[in-house]
C-alpha cells in the first residue's frame, strides 16, 4: 500500500505528507508511546490520537511511515515541522480509532 | 567606497565557524528588519522630519509615496540644512534619492556585507515587487544575530562528543543532557543515536533496540527525574546507554520494572507518556541492563546492546 492510498480511497486529509509514494505494510493502533515504541512494526502507519511533536519523534524512531490522527484532532505547526524533517506524513480524519484501524484493515487487505 | 574602518558587525562569511555561516545564510533580511516603518512625505519639509527624528528617537526617515520609496533623509542630511540655512524647505531637495537597497528575501550574509561596503547605517528594505517594507540597521542585525546564536549555543550545549581511543580500537562517546519536562526536545538522544548507528550501517533490528533503550531512558529523564545526562558509548561491537540522573530515585525499583506500574501524574498520561512501560522496555531490548537507585544520589540506568559481526567492513 502507498501513502497516498489513504488519501485517495479513504479520503483523510494529508497535513504533511513528505512522500507520497511511500509504502506501508502493517498498522499500529494505540495511544500510549512506550507502547508504540516496544510494539509497532517497521514500515507501519500509527493509528493514533496523540497529535503532538513527541509522537513524531516515536514514529521517526521506530520507522513508522504515517501517523493518522483519528477524532478531528490536529497536529500542531511544531508537529508538523518536526514530521516534514524526520519524513513522516500526517493524516487526519473525523473516523475514530476502532473505525480508522478498520479501514486501514482493509486497504491492507485484511491482514 | 569600501569602508576601511572596523566592522560594523564582526562576522563575516569567510572565518565563521560553520555554526555562524548557517544561521547568516539561513536568516532572510525580513527576519531581521523592522518592519514597523516611521516614513515622510514626499511634501514634508526638513523641519518636520527633524520633530519626527527627536519624537521617535530615530536617526534615519524613509520618503515614500505610498509603498514607493523615493530616498532618505539622515540625520547628517539634517545637520547640513541647519548649517547651511534650508531647513525649512522640502525633503525631496535634499535627500539621499541614489539608494542602496536590500531585498527581504536576501540572505543575512548580504545585509553584513553592505554595512561592511558601504558607510550607510541603515538600508531600506523592499519586497519582490519593489515596495518599501522595512528598514535595516546594524543593531537590527546584531540583536537578532545574538538572539539566534543563544539559541545554537543552548543546543549545543546539550549535546557534546568527545572521542577517546580504547583498548579495542575507537570508542566515541557522546552526553546529551535533558532537562525536566522539556518534552519539546524530548527524543532529541535518541534521535542522534539512531543516526550514528545508521551511518555506521548497523543492523536495523540493532538499531531498533538501541532507539527503543534511549528514547524510553531520555523520556524517564524528562518525565520522572530533575533532568540528568544521556550517555552513549558507540564502539565496534557494542553501544552503552547510560542514563544518570541527580533524584529524586525511585522509591522501588522492583515496581518501576513492572509493566504497566508508573507513578506519571494526569497530565503526563495525556501525552501518551506514563504508561508503565518504560524501564520494562529497555530491559527487554537490552543485551546486559541493570539499574541502581537511591532516594539521596538518584539514579542510574544502564543498558548495552551487543552488535553482531557486520560482514561489511565500514571501519577499515
Amino acid at each position: 500500500m502507498r501513502l497516498n492510498d489513504i488519501k485517495t480511497q479513504l479520503g483523510y486529509k494529508a497535513l504533511v505528507m513528505p512522500n507520497d509514494q511511500a509504502g506501508f505494510t502493517a498498522a499500529y493502533t494505540s495511544d500510549l508511546l512506550s507502547d508504540v515504541m516496544g510494539n509497532a512494526p517497521d514500515d507501519s502507519v500509527l493509528i493514533t490520537i496523540q497529535g503532538h511533536k513527541n509522537t513524531v519523534a516515536v514514529a521517526s524512531l521506530v520507522g513508522i511511515q504515517a501517523i493518522i490522527l483519528c477524532n478531528k484532532r490536529s497536529a500542531p505547526d511544531d508537529m508538523q515541522e518536526a514530521a516534514i524533517k524526520e519524513g513522516v506524513a500526517i493524516f487526519s480524519t473525523t473516523d475514530d480509532q476502532f473505525t480508522a484501524s478498520c479501514k486501514i484493515g482493509g486497504l491492507l487487505g485484511g491482514r | 567606497m569600501y569602508n576601511q574602518g572596523m566592522q560594523t558587525i564582526p562576522i563575516n562569511t569567510y572565518n565563521s565557524p560553520t555554526v555562524i555561516l548557517e544561521l547568516i545564510y539561513r536568516l532572510k533580511v525580513k527576519d531581521v528588519m523592522c518592519s514597523a516603518l516611521i516614513t515622510a512625505g514626499r511634501d514634508a519639509t526638513l523641519r518636520e522630519i527633524q520633530g519626527l527624528m527627536r519624537h521617535k528617537s530615530i536617526t534615519g526617515v524613509p520618503i515614500s509615496e505610498g509603498k514607493r520609496l523615493l530616498g532618505i533623509v539622515s540625520m547628517d542630511d539634517i545637520i547640513q540644512a541647519l548649517d547651511r540655512g534650508y531647513i525649512e524647505e522640502r525633503a525631496e531637495q535634499y535627500m539621499s534619492s541614489k539608494l542602496i537597497v536590500l531585498e527581504e528575501d536576501m540572505p543575512v550574509s548580504f545585509a553584513i556585507n553592505y554595512f561592511d561596503r558601504y558607510p550607510f547605517h541603515r538600508f531600506p528594505v523592499l519586497n519582490k515587487h519593489k515596495e518599501l517594507v522595512g528598514m535595516v540597521t546594524s543593531r537590527d542585525i546584531s540583536t537578532r544575530l545574538l538572539v539566534e546564536i543563544n539559541r545554537e549555543i543552548d543546543q549545543i550545549e546539550r549535546e557534546s562528543t568527545y572521542a577517546r581511543t580504547g583498548e579495542s580500537g575507537d570508542v566515541q562517546i557522546r552526553t546529551f543532557t535533558v532537562y525536566k519536562h522539556d518534552f519539546e526536545n524530548a527524543g532529541l538522544a535518541s534521535t542522534e543515536i539512531k543516526k550514528r548507528l545508521k551511518q555506521d550501517k548497523r543492523d536495523p533490528r540493532e538499531i531498533r533496540r538501541a532507539a527503543i533503550a534511549s528514547y524510553e531512558l531520555e523520556i524517564n529523564l524528562v518525565v520522572h527525574a530533575d533532568g540528568g545526562v544521556i550517555t552513549a558509548v558507540f564502539e565496534d561491537d557494542a553501544i552503552t546507554i547510560t542514563a544518570k540522573d541527580t533524584g529524586p530515585g525511585i522509591p522501588s525499583v522492583d515496581d518501576a520494572l513492572t509493566e504497566g506500574f508508573s507513578t506519571a501524574n494526569e497530565w503526563i498520561r495525556s501525552l501518551g507518556f506514563g504508561a508503565g512501560m518504560g524501564l520494562p522496555n529497555v530491559r527487554r531490548v537490552s543485551d546486559e541492563f541493570s539499574i541502581a537507585s537511591s532516594m539521596s544520589e538518584g539514579t542510574e540506568v544502564f543498558s548495552k546492546i551487543l552488535f553482531k559481526k557486520i560482514t561489511t567492513d565500514s571501519k577499515g
